[in-house]
């Protein structure tokens, strides 16, 4: 395949998560489980013959949801509740909904869409050696859940297979970002996003060839000489995608990330362990320097300075999701730090339901103009 | 030799014991002793073990909120960084940690280090990260997993406890000096007799009348907050319970100058900034507050020594509860309080406390036919409250109250 067939197909991928969902779980004869926002482990879900879906909203006009959630619920979580009430997930087989903030412990009591929710949750104590078996056990309860909801077993060989699928899904895309930072010309911010992006609607091996052969071809093309100033992003995520087309507009490449829809979902591998669980478990205790995950010495802020000079970056921007406390409590720390360190640092506020972008266009193009 | 004894009033006591507090912990930060802060829910046995003296960042902005010099604190976090809906207990906190500002008789000294005990919110989690990462103090954390499912697992359970044992590392390596297990057990026992004279005290809400208001019971609550470890504590809640049964048995009612026509629940934390304002609302339509979460809070109750009860007790409180618990609680307390309406405060500092009313309210009026109002507040944040809104909102509940009662 040449290199604009695949970079295309994963773009449509994306841009049409619901064609490209059951066209994956035709082809594979899957069935499909959402897993809200970050960090279910997806592997497990894969074991049970389901495709996992990454479930985190989208640009939708709110109508039913106002009823459920207050206004100041953060952004994401009004779109995805939106989406839950009119039926838009109801085609999965169970959603997984992680207690990683007090939004989310919510969320996981109150969905309402009719596929089964299971929610779980993160010992934040990671430091603690018992945070590993009680996280083994919220795993035993997912994978109870699952085999009952779809009267299946699942083996312990089909995790440890789904584990390694998955490790090798990961160490690929930390390939993709970098390889993708020389080669801004051809993955542009636009396209790397959707890139990522389209993992969540497909099958992971299937995804794992195509980025695997992008890899390649993208080696083998001459790194650029891009003028365009090299920004990294931090945050839950980056979109709609009409923001991201600023930063194209204004000549920022997006070289590193640091985003729990992004870059945050492959950093950590399943390090080898007697036991699948475990080895599950021992991914999440080892996950650092994000804001979900406590971070009693903010190993996040040190994470984003050492991303900065990896990529020799010229700026970072706070792509600051809408009332998401997790992420609102790093922003002043992280102001202070960039400042000592001299990055340019912009923050901007991410809302789904936001129909213009204006002040965030001004806000970027003088951002881009004053690096 | 104790500094109340019997004759004083539990008010007396309460306001004694609540300076003292604050003053003991300046005295120890001049002596150079440590001093931490905790989270309102958090283990206190084991500092108090330590004797190390222990202060709470919540009980305090709830007091510079009271007193209504909140702004200087808020405004300052915000100008730092911090949004304007993250709680506002936070904001006021890092805020006056940042400003260190010297208050005079209410000086709050800051930590050497801190604890935390994330079974009322996640929120606590971001917002001790940063005092400790701020002020380069060492943070000890008693990670409670939130209880989705309908029971409190083994495994929560024994997750919780295994943390306790570490506690008394961590504690041992800072104040580099062996964990005292005789005084542990002390403690413990009065950790634990406190926590059920507070029950038991704030529990005579649901006789009729109701000798306490729950605007009272607010205040009360700064000494269980504060002083969980500590004899006194305990002493004042007998003299409450003392003083409560002799006005049950005069048949007098806790609204200052009012009768008691009706009995409301109060879901969620009081309006510190506009505390009287929405008592006195209350007590004009001669609405008395006898329902709350509160007394439940602190009813810690395990047996002294056993830290499974212990790690129990302190995972399977309200807030930590899946939505089932936390409606079948409030299902408990409006029947045992005698509630005929519930007033849901929609707090834009507390998500933990918004997020599942709409499920809570919806099944309470279905299966209680019990009315429901809420008003829109804050607990910290003078900005996010409208007197207009609240009377209205009272008024239609009330009314909604006196229609099913006849
Ligand atoms: S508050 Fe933040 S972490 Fe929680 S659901 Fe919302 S965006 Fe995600
Ligand atoms: S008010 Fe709510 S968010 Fe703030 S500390 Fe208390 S429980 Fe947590």
């Amino acid at each position: 395949m040449e290199i604009n067939n695949i970079i295309d197909y994963l773009v449509k991928s994306a841009d049409f998560p619901g064609k490209t969902i059951k066209e994956s779980c035709k082809k594979n004869n899957k069935e499909a489980v959402g897993c809200v926002a970050p960090y279910a482990p997806e592997e497990i879900v894969y074991a049970a013959n389901c495709i996992p879906v990454g479930i985190w909203g989208g640009q939708v006009e709110l109508t039913k949801a106002r009823t459920y959630l207050p206004a100041f619920a953060c952004s994401i979580m009004q779109s995805i509740m939106e989406y839950e009430i009119r039926g838009t997930y109801d085609f999965l087989k169970a959603v997984l909904i992680p207690a990683v903030c007090d939004t989310l412990k919510c969320f996981g009591q109150k969905w309402k869409g009719t596929s089964e929710a299971i929610p779980f949750v993160f010992p934040q104590n990671r430091e603690a050696k018992s945070a590993e078996a009680f996280l083994e056990s919220e795993y035993k309860y997912i994978k109870n859940k699952l085999e009952e909801i779809l009267g299946i077993t699942i083996t312990e060989k089909a995790l440890q297979d789904s584990i390694i699928l998955y490790n090798d899904y990961r160490a690929e895309m930390r390939k993709f970002v970098e390889i993708a930072s020389v080669h801004t010309d051809v993955i542009t911010p636009v396209i790397r996003h959707k890139i990522i992006k389209s993992s969540y609607f497909m099958d992971k091996k299937d995804y794992l060839e195509y980025i695997k052969e992008l890899n390649k071809k993208l080696r083998l093309l001459p790194a650029n000489n891009s003028k365009n100033k090299r920004i990294i992003v931090t945050g839950i995520m980056l979109e709609p995608d009409g923001i991201i087309e600023y930063f194209e507009k204004y000549g920022m490449d997006i070289v590193g990330d640091d985003l729990t829809h992004e870059s945050r979902q492959f950093r950590t591998d399943a390090p080898f362990s007697g036991s699948a669980l475990n080895s599950l478990a021992k991914r999440w205790t080892n996950h650092n320097a994000c804001s979900l995950a406590f971070d009693p010495y903010k190993e996040r802020i040190q994470y984003l300075v050492d991303l900065a000079n990896h990529y020799k970056a010229d700026g970072l921007v706070i792509a600051l999701m809408k009332f998401c406390d997790p992420e609102e409590y790093d922003v002043p720390l992280i102001m202070e730090r960039m400042k000592k360190e001299n990055i340019p640092l912009l923050v901007i506020e991410i809302d789904q339901q936001a129909k213009s972008f204006e002040q965030i266009n001004t806000r970027l193009l003088s951002f881009a103009e004053n690096m | 030799m104790s500094i109340i004894n019997e004759n004083m009033t539990s008010k007396e006591m309460l306001d004694i014991l609540v300076n003292k507090n604050m003053e003991d912990a300046r005295k120890a930060k001049a002596k150079g002793e440590l001093v931490c802060w905790s989270s309102s829910i958090a283990p206190c046995e084991f500092t108090e073990t330590m004797g190390i003296c222990t202060i709470y960042p919540e009980n305090y902005a709830a007091v510079l909120a009271a007193k209504k010099i909140a702004p200087e604190f808020l405004e300052h976090a915000e100008r730092k960084g911090y949004a304007n809906d993250i709680c506002g207990y936070a904001r006021i906190n890092l805020g006056y940690m940042d400003l260190k500002k010297e208050l005079d008789e209410i000086e709050f000294p800051l930590p050497d280090l801190v604890l935390l005990c994330n079974n009322i919110c996640e929120t606590l989690l971001k917002w001790y990260e940063n005092i400790a990462y701020e002020l380069n103090i060492p943070l000890l954390i008693v990670d409670v997993p939130f209880n989705h499912g309908e029971e409190v697992t083994e495994e929560n359970i024994k997750y919780v406890e295994a943390q306790l044992y570490d506690l008394i590392h961590q504690l041992e390596l800072i104040c580099n000096k062996p964990f005292d297990m005789d005084k542990f057990q002390e403690v413990m026992k009065i950790a634990s007799d406190n926590a059920t004279s507070w029950y038991e005290a704030t529990s005579l809400c649901s006789a009729v009348p109701s000798p306490l208001s729950g605007f009272d019971m607010f205040n009360y609550m700064a000494l269980i907050v504060c002083m969980r470890g500590k004899k006194e504590c305990g002493t004042t809640f007998k003299k409450l319970k003392a003083e409560l049964e002799e006005k049950i048995a005069k048949g007098e009612c806790g609204l200052r100058g009012a009768e008691e026509k009706h009995r409301i629940m109060w879901d969620g934390i009081a309006c510190w900034p506009y505390l009287s304002h929405t008592y006195k609302v209350l007590k004009n339509k001669g609405a008395n507050m006898t329902g709350s979460t509160y007394p439940s809070a602190w009813a810690l109750e395990y047996t002294p020594g056993n830290l499974y009860e212990m790690a129990k007790a302190y995972t399977g409180m309200g807030n930590n509860l899946s939505l089932k618990g936390q409606t079948d609680l409030r299902k408990e307390i409006i029947k045992e309080t005698k509630c005929n309406g519930v007033v849901m405060h929609l707090n834009r500092s507390c998500k933990m406390c918004d997020f599942l009313q709409y499920e809570i309210g919806k099944e309470l009026e279905e299966s209680m036919n019990i009315p429901i109002t809420t008003f829109d507040g804050d607990q910290a944040d003078p900005r996010n409250y409208s007197k207009a809104q609240y009377e209205t909102r009272i008024e239609a509940l009330v009314e909604m109250m006196e229609q099913r009662a006849q």
